[in-house]
């Protein structure tokens, strides 16, 4: 998707765009999103109808009467032909009905409201962590290549990258909620708490400081923040990584040796001449990984029973629930090309060519 | 450099001031429980039929009858008081108690019993069986069920039922009795309140419901008001934890109260904290083998036989499955009324063996074997594995998610599959009617009832269940189940392995809480905190 939205290359950014030139562009766009959006709906419906789950059956259950078990396969339009069960989830989909959730009863919209703030506040802090101790510490290893900081960084995100997240948080939870009481238990926030604060945005963090309640803000960092070094450190792991490979890329370039030659200080050349040639790589990293991570890391919110959008459109997987599978596929896409805008606009910031 | 060395600073600063975050034991008069509670799908009594929502409702309704926490195997009145049955033993008429107000502060009336039995009819979701079997229909239940006057109801069957059975049904979730003026005040589109139902209540039990949070949270209030006495418990907060093992480190923390998903591997490491206590409560479930008769070498009696002989009963429930699982070998579980409590069969590989020569598979067959893939099932199901192996049956585990499993076992597409059923209602025809109970054979049959379900022609059998419900005379009905129940271990498509038990583990300073043997029979308006 970056590279189709993109689509303005140094050259065609220098002369100043015409009127008809930015409608056919913004033309484009919504073709492109309009397809993207489709084939993402595809995807997923064809997925709902071929695992071998019953989506009557998670309804009605087990034991219910024939009359019933039939009565809701028809309300449910599993009777039709699979492309008009389609073209209908699309043309309502289209109007902005989303449906009902078969699982909590609820407008799928209204469940998503309810999910995605707890996984945006949560892959948000993750990815702040990661991004400011993992571009250091990957710049760090590309300066120092080949001796200690670089092997010291390089195993801390290998390591990062291999261990099992669902390992790492229960062990994370043993010595820093268990043993150490650092950090609070699973869970958003304290019962205390969670009765006496207004919900206006859903994220906690946010909601705790409007009401002005520091107790309450300090306990909802005390749950957040396990959960959300976590996955930090994931997303450390991996921006370290790329961070290190870009760097070495740029170091090893002329205008850095010139710049030496010049006698520029060793960290103007590196963060500010360096590091400033891989930034826009760098934001496709982040947004990627970003990205990956409001998708719902399924695993981390169960461990830390996190009530977010990747649990929400798991259990409703699993319980042939597509309504709510495709509303939650929806929203992460449009999280996926929401993100790729802004790392385009991003890129204009970075670097001049594209502006 | 520099820039990093601030960060990092500023990091450890940010560390250092939230280390110690303030901690808040759970307040005195609120329970936090620990549940799965992610299979709760609705909360209208009308529609109920999972666990989770069943044991919610449980607190939030009271039913027509019920079972009590003094003695939760003996059925008691609960709406009502006391009923008398009329000659031609199909008709009841029930008195309801007086003095009975719902959470809204009206009275409960005998209309309001009418319009909650009536409502399930009409509106026909999934548990409405459970009082179809009387006979009523949508356009006889107004006829069936009738409110007297204000303090009398009666239930007409169109057969002569055992009254037993008739009170026992009376006893399930969709006997609950709903505020008729409340439900009807929320009602859209002639649908009896049931959108507004799904998620809110209007009961008169010992709890109202405060909000229900899909996949994450129930909240209980008490109801001062209760027949019971106010519950010393205020507040019954259930907690979407879904790993064990987060569970059991919060119940160490005091985070919360009461942990009810712990595998004997926490409840192991939870031993030695005398801060929590752990109690066993026997369930109702029970776990067993199905063996689809049309498959060749599982249709043949020897073979059957010989694998009853090939599960390693005693082993199984003495080592990973201690605590959670006890041998049972009947279809209906122990404890109860027509109870069968034998267990003949136990691991013999040689006897199998023989049985298996006898047969014409002296060297075993192939055999696929569905399993959900969760605890304790992936356990039992290795264990099966390797007992079954001694024998020369080569068993190819093929796992599954749970619907997944059902959906095939319902098409009778499975070979060999490993499930537990428990009864939708404390009396043995709920087993009964599933495990030895086939009216129609046939691929297009209507009913899909587990003897169905493993293609068990039993004519005599369906008999034997249809007239035992018919009988009146409590002995002699007890009787018919346990020639039924014997059948059924002495040779069937179904080995019934164990009758499963609850560990709960909760904080040693609650008190009083009591979990009988189905989610019905949970009360939390017993449990104080000391």
């Amino acid at each position: 998707m970056a590279e189709v939205l993109r689509g303005t290359g140094p050259g065609t950014a220098r002369k100043a765009p015409s009127l008809a030139r930015l409608s056919r562009r913004a033309g484009v766009l919504l073709g492109t999103l309009a397809l993207t959006f489709l084939g993402l709906l595809f995807v997923t419906f064809v997925i709902g109808r071929v695992i071998p789950i019953d989506p009557v059956l998670a309804i009605v259950g087990d034991r219910a009467l024939p009359e019933v078990y039939e009565r809701v396969k028809l309300e449910l339009g599993l009777d039709k032909p699979l492309t008009t069960q389609f073209v209908r989830y699309v043309a309502e989909t289209a109007t902005g009905n989303f449906g009902k959730s078969v699982l909590t009863g609820n407008p799928v919209l209204d469940d998503i409201r309810q999910f995605f703030p707890a996984t945006l506040e949560l892959a948000t802090l993750a990815t702040l962590l990661g991004v400011a101790l993992g571009v250091p510490a990957g710049v760090l290893a590309a300066v120092h290549k080949g001796r200690w900081p670089d092997h010291v960084i390089r195993v801390v995100s290998l390591i990062g990258y291999s261990v099992p997240v669902f390992w790492l948080g229960l062990v994370g939870l043993l010595v820093f909620y268990a043993r150490l009481d650092w950090v609070a238990g699973p869970g958003r926030i304290d019962i205390v708490y969670e009765y006496s604060i207004e919900q206006s945005t859903g994220l906690m963090l946010v909601d705790t400081a409007l009401s002005g309640n520091w107790d309450a803000f300090r306990d909802a960092f005390a749950h957040i923040i396990l959960p959300a070094s976590i996955l930090g450190y994931y997303s450390l792991a991996y921006i370290a990584r790329m961070t290190r490979s870009f760097m070495l890329e740029q170091l090893a370039q002329e205008y850095v040796t010139t710049a030496r030659v010049k006698g520029l200080g060793e960290g103007r050349v590196v963060w500010r001449h360096a590091l400033g040639n891989v930034m826009v790589p760098l934001i496709t990293v982040v947004a990627l990984s970003y990205a990956y991570l409001l998708e719902g890391a399924v695993l981390t919110e169960t461990v830390f029973a996190w009530p977010g959008l990747g649990l929400y459109i798991t259990n409703s997987l699993f319980n042939a629930d597509m309504t709510a599978v495709l509303g939650g596929t929806v929203v992460v896409g449009v999280c996926f090309i929401g993100l790729n805008l802004l790392s385009d606009l991003l890129y204009a910031v970075f670097d001049p060519r594209t502006r | 450099m520099k820039a990093l060395a601030r960060l990092l600073a500023a990091t450890a600063v940010a560390a250092i001031a939230f280390t110690g975050a303030p901690r808040a034991d759970t307040p005195a008069d609120t329970l936090v429980v620990a549940k799965q509670i992610d299979d709760i799908i609705t909360l209208d009594p009308a529609e109920v039929f999972e666990f989770s929502g069943g044991e919610v409702i449980a607190q939030v309704y009271d039913r027509i009858m019920m079972y009590e926490p003094e003695d939760t195997e003996k059925l008691v009145g609960g709406v009502a008081e006391s009923w008398t049955v009329s000659d031609d033993g199909k008709t009841i008429t029930f008195k309801i108690r007086a003095g009975q107000t719902f959470h809204s502060g009206r009275p409960v009336t005998a209309h309001d019993v009418a319009f909650s039995l009536q409502r399930v009819i009409k509106l026909d979701l999934t548990p409405a069986f459970i009082l179809t079997q009387f006979g009523w229909t949508k356009d006889n239940v107004e006829t069936m069920v009738k409110a007297i006057d204000d303090s009398t109801f009666s239930v007409t069957t169109e057969n002569q039922l055992a009254t037993s059975f008739v009170l026992n049904c009376l006893s399930a979730g969709v006997a609950s009795v709903v505020d008729r003026e409340e439900v009807m005040a929320h009602e859209v589109n002639g649908d009896l309140g049931h959108e507004w139902l799904k998620s809110n209540s209007a009961g008169s039990g010992a709890y109202k419901l405060v909000v229900w949070k899909a996949n994450d949270t129930v909240v209980l209030e008490a109801n001062p008001n209760d027949r019971h006495g106010a519950p010393k418990i205020a507040r019954v907060i259930f907690r979407h934890i879904a790993e064990p093992a987060a569970q059991a480190l919060q119940l160490e923390k005091g985070d919360i109260d009461m942990a009810r998903n712990l595998g004997p591997d926490q409840i192991a490491s939870l031993s030695g904290n005398a801060d929590i206590g752990v109690t066993t409560y026997p369930k109702a479930d029970v776990y067993y083998l199905g063996l689809n008769q049309k498959v060749e070498p599982l249709s043949k009696p020897q073979v059957r036989q010989a694998i009853r002989w090939l599960v390693d009963y005693q082993g199984m429930a003495d080592s990973f499955l201690k605590g959670s699982y006890k041998v049972h070998q009947a279809f209906w579980p122990s404890g109860f009324y027509a109870a069968y409590t034998e267990t003949p069969f136990h691991l013999d590989v040689e006897k199998a063996k023989a049985l298996l020569a006898e047969a014409g598979y002296a060297d075993g067959f192939d055999l696929k074997f569905d399993c959900v893939n969760t605890w304790p099932q992936t356990d039992i199901c290795q264990n099966i594995q390797s007992t079954f192996g001694q024998a020369g049956i080569r068993v190819e585990i093929v796992p599954g998610d749970s619907k997944q499993v059902i959906t095939k076992y319902r098409a009778r597409n499975h070979e060999m599959v490993s499930l537990y059923w428990s009864p939708d209602y404390m009396d043995p025809h709920s087993n009964a009617d599933t495990f030895a109970r086939n009216p129609d054979n046939s691929d297009e049959a209507q009913s899909k009832p587990l003897a169905w379900r493993n293609s068990w022609e039993i004519p005599e059998l369906t008999k034997l269940a249809d007239d035992a419900v018919l009988e009146r005379d409590a002995d002699k009905r007890a009787a018919m189940y346990i020639e039924m129940q014997k059948k059924v271990q002495e040779d069937s498509p179904f080995v019934i392995m164990f009758q499963s038990t609850e560990q709960v583990a909760a904080r040693t300073n609650v008190k009083g809480f009591v979990s009988g043997p189905t989610f019905d029979t949970v009360f939390y308006r017993t449990a104080w905190k000391e």
